[in-house]
């Protein structure tokens, strides 16, 4: 099959997460990944980010398809069923709002920049090396290590779930795979299931 | 078409657990499968030759070949 221009978004993701290493503030770039999905199911109904143009899925299908670095087993029963999927989903926006309110305190100035990406939700990687001051506020440079910390957490989990069984299992319990796939559900039911 | 005594195989997903994200779609040399609405795979078995390729792929495993029963 010929090869389309967004068949090449793995290397934007890539791109993402080394210029993470350099400078922290490239990681509101993100939010992209965040909104670009949610406008595409709104507006259309379709998981169109999904089918087409997510570089993450493109990344895992790169790494552990034509690099072989996956098992290539099932993903366990569990891991597909409804309660985790959407479980995972509370979860992961439970510790996204928790971020966002440890950033709004350092924009409130209550609470000092901490220069740390949290892996995995619970370890703290230093990380000043990638921060050279801004002329914004503080809280800038927080929401950039919190949301890198989201991005970061959620590749090495998909890396994880790579490895260990098809390359792209982390489709199946991603946040934004789960989230799109409500909302076309949601939106389809409101048109009365018509086609 | 078929003339054998065997049914031919095709694809068939499981909707209630696709996660619709597409994979299989990608990979059908055929393109025989859409995905429905953002919700689940459909394969259109008049164009599918039941190559296994989409199985292969699907990240939740939830796609298998089987005689049709037309
Ligand atoms: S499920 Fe997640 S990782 Fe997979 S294609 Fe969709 S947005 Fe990308
Ligand atoms: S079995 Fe082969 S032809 Fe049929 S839908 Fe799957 S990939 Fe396409
Ligand atoms: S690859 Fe599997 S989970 Fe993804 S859309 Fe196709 S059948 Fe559904």
């Amino acid at each position: 099959m010929k090869k389309k221009w967004y068949d090449y978004l793995w290397i934007v993701t890539l791109v993402y997460l080394v210029l993470g290493f350099f400078n922290i503030l490239f990681a509101w770039l993100g939010l992209l990944c965040f909104f670009i999905p949610l406008i595409i199911s709104v507006a259309t109904g379709t998981k169109g980010y999904c089918n087409r143009y997510c570089g993450r899925g493109q990344l895992f299908g790169l790494l552990g398809g034509r690099f072989g670095l996956s098992r290539k087993r099932d993903v366990p029963n569990w891991m597909k069923s409804k309660w985790f999927r959407y479980g995972f989903l509370i979860f992961f926006f439970a510790m996204f709002f928790q971020m966002l309110w440890n950033t709004y305190w350092v924009f409130a100035g209550a609470s000092d920049l901490k220069q740390v990406v949290t892996l995995l939700w619970t370890f703290k990687l230093p990380w000043q090396w990638a921060y050279h001051g801004t002329v914004l506020h503080a809280g800038v440079a927080q929401f950039a290590f919190g949301f890198y910390s989201v991005m970061l957490t959620s590749t090495i989990l998909g890396l994880i779930t790579m490895l260990l069984f098809k390359p792209r299992s982390w489709c199946v319990y991603c946040p934004m795979g789960t989230t799109t796939q409500l909302i076309c559900k949601a939106k389809h039911a409101g048109r009365g299931n018509r086609t | 078409m078929a003339n054998t005594t065997r049914a031919p195989r095709k694809a068939a997903v499981l909707q209630d657990q696709c996660v619709a994200c597409g994979c299989c779609a990608k990979v059908c040399p055929l393109h025989a499968i859409t995905i429905y609405h953002g919700i689940y795979a459909t394969v259109d078995t008049a164009k599918c030759v039941g190559c296994g390729k989409c199985a292969k792929e699907c990240p939740a495993s939830v796609i298998e070949i089987r005689e049709a029963t037309v």
